[in-house]
């Protein structure tokens, strides 16, 4: 008797087994460090919205891949003039909105003169600074006039703030994201998690997953026992400091990649003592940038010369410029008149790579006799004061948004930095096309940054993805703000 | 006797109950009235009462008043713009200054005052800058996780604290007094996050008896959400209940050293009955007080804890609206903290006053 249950309950559990064995599983939780504020990537700068939203619920024109390259999206090919300012663009047909409302030509024009109109709110609104007009050709074809020649064009059709939005829901996209996207929007838990489930009728390549829900976790310490417990399956950006209780776990994939995160020491540029080049440039040979990656990003993350990332096809190599070199620092200090040194303030926002960072270059730039006093601040406080008012004299901070070499070029940008050279380095990039020729000015434009020292360069953030070693399809490098699950699924 | 005895039981009962639902000032004021040696009885409210009730009212309402002033004076001087906040780096100062007229952030902050002010005398606590939903429903979707979080937390250090208290105080000076008040004084010591990391290693990780965290909301059923908050709950009331034993037994010893306690030992009561029918009861109005204190902390000065289990709390919402200048939910939240607090001292004030007449006239 006691035999037969045995051999009952064997059977009963080999079969659960076996069944659970042939269907993979199709949900998902990640965990993401910080809550969007609101769920309307036309709205707002915050990179959580579009580490939510993007190629998962909201679709563009154009999209970026893996790797940074631009894909066809929404458009399925296009035409551009030979004077490189009318791209027409032809439409996929057959696409919905989630609300079931027919995607076409009209929601193309809408959705791009909504986000270049006067009391747009978008927060890349520079992105549609060159279109002059958009007009319907058919329910299927779009053309979009500009204003002058722009290379980068195809390009920022493809960024989060560029997504394609329908008429009757756009008002209500913050709380209740409608877009063409494989997944659509299900509920949102305040402070809590976002859900998102696959949609029906995608006109697309089916997704694998069926639901996927996006769990904010806000405190790092939080990460490991979430991934050890099974409750979370995927940090997409990981925290550097955990990384050592994961690292050798067999039952998780620990990839790092690159983004575009470009982290300076910013320098305000005009004021004394830093409008002098020499008292820069020491700077820079003061930096010790291996020492700087290993304590404030354990290792991980690639030195850079200039503001590009090593992973960029444009970017060209100047570390070597200026090498640690304590003693020709401390040279061009004297050339400047301050052989005994100068006091300066160092506003550090909250990232711990600024924290962190921080201290160290604090230390390194005492060896010169550059004192520092380090004042810890706030986002709020970093956008007020710093790059706002421009009230500052050294901070850190990541420069997250991809191919942005143009921030230098900008009036008013809180380096303070103007060069008439640069400027037309940048104003003639954006009325090139040909990719061989943009090459060649990115890199005069790197080559600039890096001769004037324009700020300290330091390394480019690296991309901490932890997740379970069964999962496939998540992005290893982050070229643009976003975690596409269009390609994830389950092995086995 | 007999009969003297059996009222008492009654009244312990009752006690016991409310005691559970909650800390209120009853509870206290039957305390105090043993304290005085009185007899138990109810005093209707006289006009002299009525009288010292509006007073109290008066206060309480200036207090709220003036309390808004300087929560919203010391909002609005924190550097920072929540439009430059939502738009980033990359937008130009003429879309900043657009969404701050679209915010409502332009008008004088005196006129601004006055609206927020006004609103919240018809209980409409404002719109949230970043989510852009009224504060009212941000606070009662937070509530929903941070207040039976607060009332578990609470519980569990009441259940915990109180007997061991008694138990320290009933053996003072002997060694199961001098190992409880050591382990009490490691809870005080020991900080909260870590030993809730501790719980989660074991009972998340491990065992895999609970969730690591985060909290599915209640419409997942009431056992998952209970699950959930079972380990935070734990986490809070261990450190509250160390806190709370230590002024439970002092409080009892202090007690146990007056006049009537040697009487009721006297006239032959055994001293167990002593300790729970008298001495407790009478040890009971500061260990109240820390409790309502207590009380008040859980409710919303959790913020560690919330973050350790990533539970969308009260705290954190604060923190996070603080952290994107999101200032109105601020303000709202810190006055309905004001607004609670007050309430909740108003009632203490005033179960005082129902014990003890002297109290409604004394200025």
């Amino acid at each position: 008797m006691r035999l037969w249950k045995t051999i009952l309950a064997a059977a009963v559990l080999a079969l659960a087994a076996g069944s659970q064995a042939f269907a993979a599983r199709t949900d998902l939780v990640i965990g993401i460090p910080l809550e969007p504020p609101h769920l309307d990537p036309t709205a707002g700068a915050a990179a959580a919205i579009k580490e939510v939203l993007y190629a998962n619920v909201f679709e563009g024109l154009t999209r970026i891949g893996p790797n940074g390259e631009v894909l066809p999206d929404l458009a399925e090919s296009w035409t551009i003039s030979d004077d490189g300012k009318i791209y027409t663009f032809k439409l996929h047909t057959g696409v919905k909105f989630h609300d079931g409302a027919d995607f076409g030509a009209d929601d193309v024009k809408f959705s791009l003169d909504r986000a270049r109109a006067d009391n747009s709110v978008n927060a890349q609104k520079g992105l549609f600074a060159a279109i002059d007009k958009v007009e319907i050709i058919d329910p299927a074809t779009v053309k979009v006039t500009l204003k002058n020649p722009q290379g980068s064009f195809l390009y920022n059709m493809g960024w989060g703030d560029a997504v394609m939005v329908s008429p009757k829901s756009a008002d209500t996209n913050k709380e209740k994201p409608v877009g063409t996207g494989p997944f659509k929007f299900q509920n949102w838990a305040k402070g809590s998690s976002i859900t998102l489930v696959k949609a029906d009728h995608y006109w697309g390549a089916p997704v694998f997953l069926d639901k996927v829900e996006f769990r904010v976790v806000p405190d790092a310490a939080a990460y490991v026992p979430a991934l050890l417990s099974g409750d979370i399956q995927a940090f997409p950006f990981f925290d550097p400091d955990s990384l050592a209780q994961v690292k050798d776990d067999p039952r998780f994939k620990v990839v790092i990649g690159s983004t575009e995160g470009e982290t300076i020491l910013a320098i305000n540029n005009k004021k004394p003592p830093f409008n002098k080049l020499q008292v820069r440039q020491a700077i820079s040979y003061a930096l010790d940038r291996k020492a700087i990656i290993d304590g404030a990003s354990a290792g991980l993350g690639l030195p850079i010369g200039s503001h590009m990332s090593p992973a960029n096809k444009n970017y060209v190599d100047l570390t070597g410029l200026y090498p640690h070199n304590i003693d020709k620092a401390k040279e061009l200090l004297k050339e400047a008149g301050l052989e005994n040194g100068f006091k300066a303030t160092l506003k550090l926002p909250p990232p711990s790579y600024a924290r962190l960072g921080g201290e160290i270059i604090a230390s390194e730039l005492r060896d010169v006799g550059i004192n520092l006093e380090i004042i810890p601040v706030e986002w709020a406080q970093w956008l007020d004061q710093v790059f706002t008012k421009k009230d500052y004299d050294l901070t850190i901070v990541s420069h997250t948004e991809p191919n942005d070499i143009d921030i230098y070029s900008r009036k008013d940008y809180y380096f303070n930095y103007d060069n008439p050279t640069f400027d037309k380095i940048i104003a003639d990039l954006n009325l090139t096309s040909d990719e061989a020729k943009r090459k060649e000015l990115l890199g005069e434009a790197q080559k600039i940054l890096a001769d004037d020292a324009v700020v300290g360069f330091l390394y480019e953030l690296p991309k901490i993805g932890v997740w379970d070693a069964k999962l496939q399809g998540l992005w290893e490098n982050a070229p643009i703000q976003a975690n596409d699950l269009t390609k994830v699924k389950w092995s086995e | 006797m007999a009969q003297s005895a059996k009222t008492d039981e009654g009244c312990w009962n009752k006690l016991n109950l409310q005691f559970v639902q909650h800390p209120s000032s009853d509870l206290a004021s039957r305390g105090h009235l043993l304290l005085q040696g009185e007899k138990e009885e109810r005093h209707a409210p006289t006009p002299s009462m009525t009288a010292y009730l509006l007073k109290r009212l008066a206060i309480a309402f200036a207090t709220l008043v003036l309390a808004s002033m300087v929560v919203f004076a010391v909002l609005e001087v924190l550097p920072g713009d929540p439009a430059r906040l939502m738009l980033g780096m990359n937008a130009s100062a003429d879309q900043v200054e657009l969404l701050r007229n679209q915010m409502g952030l332009n008008a004088p902050l005196v006129l601004r005052y006055l609206h927020w002010a006004g609103g919240l005398l018809s209980l409409d606590f404002g719109r949230s800058y970043t989510y852009s939903v009224p504060v009212i429903d941000l606070v009662r979707e937070r509530l929903a996780v941070s207040l039976p979080l607060a009332l578990i937390a609470l519980a569990l250090s009441t259940i915990i604290a109180i007997p061991v208290g008694l138990y320290s105080a009933s053996r003072r000076g002997r060694a199961g007094d001098t190992i409880s008040m050591g382990v009490a004084q490691l809870g005080v010591a020991v900080p909260n996050f870590w030993f809730a990391l501790m719980l989660i290693y074991i009972f998340a990780v491990w065992l895999r008896l609970v969730p690591a965290g985060g909290f599915p909301g209640w419409a997942a059923g009431a056992w998952p959400a209970l699950k959930s908050l079972l380990l935070p709950a734990v986490a809070l009331a261990l450190p509250q209940a160390a806190i709370l034993a230590r002024v439970t037994r002092s409080a009892l010893i202090e007690v146990l050293n007056e006049d009537y306690i040697r009487t009721a030992r006297a006239k032959g009561l055994p001293y167990r009955a002593v300790l729970w029918r008298h001495a407790l009861r009478n040890a009971m109005i500061p260990v109240l007080t820390i409790l309502g204190l207590q009380f008040a902390f859980l409710l919303a000065g959790t913020i560690i804890i919330e973050n350790v289990f990533y539970l969308p709390g009260l705290g954190r919402l604060v923190f996070q609206a603080i952290t994107q200048r999101d200032l109105i939910v601020v303000e709202s939240v810190v006055m309905l903290l004001v607004a609670a607090v007050i309430a909740v001292n108003l009632v203490v004030d005033l179960s005082y006053a129902v014990v003890d007449p002297r109290l409604r006239t004394r200025q």
